[in-house]
């Protein structure tokens, strides 16, 4: 369980987020949605520790992670997991090197058992036969997944993704959004999804947290959000023609 | 003021760079893998201009002392020790610096403006040792094997010019380099290459681990590492030559 105590953070006297409190459950796909600019790649670099926050605290199972040390840090980052908007693999890797580096470097598994695990992972996001392609060969979308293989190679406890499904078809969309909110059940992990795909909020928003202009405007689940009378809510979700005509 | 900041921040960045690393063995492998990057593919340019540069200065040499009270032997005794003293240890360093010193900026700044410093740290790998580290250790192995063959490469050229030419006879220019050597100025020559080699990969990684930005300010990163490693390997050459020759 993840909890965020009144977090705000400016870049040059502008806030990008303004007091920020909420809990992140343990087993729970927690979704944080927003449009565009609204700062939830922000809040999740604050809670992973890649931003410090100005003020407010973010606890992780009831240890304050603010203000650990490198080393504590340390212990909780090899029990994390994240994706980045961007993939953020490591360009001078195959494909099977950068799933297999978070275990090369912490764990004490022969290669065959990393290279299985490697595989593993692989499998789950619908990759084959592209282990020993380096990112520059593969197209944008198999990144991503890669960079969710990699993601979910050491078994994490905590799982962040941002904008997991961006750039994905519908299909693989899916698969990827059910494989992330499967983990999190089986393996009884905290998972926090930024994204701005009602696609997903219908698919698997366990909880769902609503970020307008730095702001938590709202927070419930995903049946709730349908019949919530938030007018900065109900603008995002009913965006689209199809969201609208379903709803009459 | 701005200079106080980046010296303060270069500091900092070292005693991160120096922290035990996580997993020895793959360390090791960084290293080797980083010696082939900077040391082996170095080779080619390293060698080239040694054999060039040293058969110039010969030639210099010997048009500039062509004179009765000077014996002609001199001109492979000067080839020599301005190819050892100065020319391998230094220029070759400044070219160093040029070469590696843009690639491990820009591939460090590419790793920061893509995230992938982000990756690392996320995973609770000390990112800059990781990156860092290796590539240091492995230039301050690979350099001064750079630097040996270059001296050796240099008054190779230098030979090629006395023996295909007729700015000097041959026996006179090996008499030159063969009289009064002194192994002292190798090891004063290959001390400066480590400080150089270290300076280089340091300044360079500094440049490239805090770049900001995207594929601009790479480039801008690259070329400040350049300059800075440039202007402080001048500046050490001659604290150094001062400490140990004088
Ligand atoms: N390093 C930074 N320096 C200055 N401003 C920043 C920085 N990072 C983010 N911002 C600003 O913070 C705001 C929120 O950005 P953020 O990346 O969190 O948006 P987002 O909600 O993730 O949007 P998207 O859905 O497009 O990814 C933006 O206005 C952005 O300009
Ligand atoms: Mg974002």
């Amino acid at each position: 369980m993840i909890r965020v105590v009144n977090v705000s953070k400016s870049f040059d006297e502008v806030p990008v987020l303004k007091n920020v409190s909420t809990v992140f459950e343990k087993g729970k796909t927690n979704l944080i949605i927003g449009q565009s600019g609204s700062g939830k790649t922000v809040l999740m670099k604050c809670l992973v520790g890649l931003l410090n926050s100005d003020s407010g605290q973010i606890l992780y199972d009831n240890h304050q992670f603010s203000t650990m040390s490198f080393a504590e840090r340390r212990v909780i980052r090899q029990k994390l997991g994240m994706l980045f908007q961007g993939g953020a693999l490591f360009d001078s890797m195959t494909v099977e090197e950068n799933v297999i580096f978070p275990l090369k470097m912490f764990s004490t598994m022969t290669l065959e058992e990393k290279i299985d695990r490697a595989n593993f992972c692989l499998k789950r996001v619908n990759l084959e036969n592209v282990n020993h392609l380096y990112p520059a060969e593969i197209s944008g979308g198999m990144k991503k997944r890669v960079a969710i293989a990699r993601a979910i190679s050491n078994s994490p406890s905590y799982l962040f993704c941002d904008e997991p499904n961006s750039g994905l078809d519908p299909l693989t969309a899916i698969v990827i959004d059910n494989l992330i909110s499967e983990i999190t059940q089986e393996f009884d992990i905290t998972t926090v999804v930024n994204t701005h795909d009602m696609n997903s909020v219908m698919e698997i928003g366990d909880k769902v947290a609503f970020i307008y202009k730095g702001e938590l405007w709202w927070e419930g689940s995903r049946f709730e959000i349908l019949k919530t009378e938030n007018k900065e809510v109900n603008d995002f979700v009913y965006a689209s023609e199809l969201m609208r005509t379903m709803k009459q | 003021m701005k200079l106080f900041f980046h010296i303060g921040r270069y500091f900092m960045l070292l005693v991160q760079i120096l922290k035990k690393p996580e997993k020895a063995s793959i360390y090791r492998r960084q290293i080797i893998l980083e010696m082939d990057n900077i040391g082996l593919q170095s080779l080619g340019i390293v060698a080239i201009i040694s054999v060039f540069m040293g058969a110039v200065v010969t030639i210099q040499t010997a048009f500039n002392t062509d004179h009765p009270m000077l014996p002609r032997y001199a001109v492979g005794f000067a080839t020599r020790q301005s190819i050892i003293l100065e020319f391998a240890p230094t220029i070759i360093s400044l070219i160093l610096a040029g070469k590696v010193g843009s690639r491990i900026a820009s591939e460090i700044g590419t790793m920061r403006v893509t995230e992938q410093i982000d990756a690392l740290e996320i995973m609770g790998v000390n990112s800059s040792g990781f990156l860092i580290l290796p590539k240091v250790v492995a230039a301050m192995i690979i350099n001064p094997v750079l630097i040996v063959l270059s001296m050796f490469l240099g008054i190779f050229g230098g030979w090629v010019v006395s023996a295909v030419s007729d700015v000097m006879p041959v026996s006179n220019f090996i008499y030159g380099i063969l009289y009064e050597f002194a192994p002292y100025d190798i090891f004063y020559a290959l001390v400066k290459t480590v400080v150089f080699a270290f300076i280089i990969t340091t300044i360079s990684g500094y440049y490239g681990y805090f770049t900001k930005g995207g594929a601009l300010e790479v480039g801008q990163s690259s070329t400040d590492a350049v300059v800075t490693s440039s202007i402080f390997i001048i500046i050490f050459n001659l604290i150094l030559t001062q400490l140990l020759l004088a």
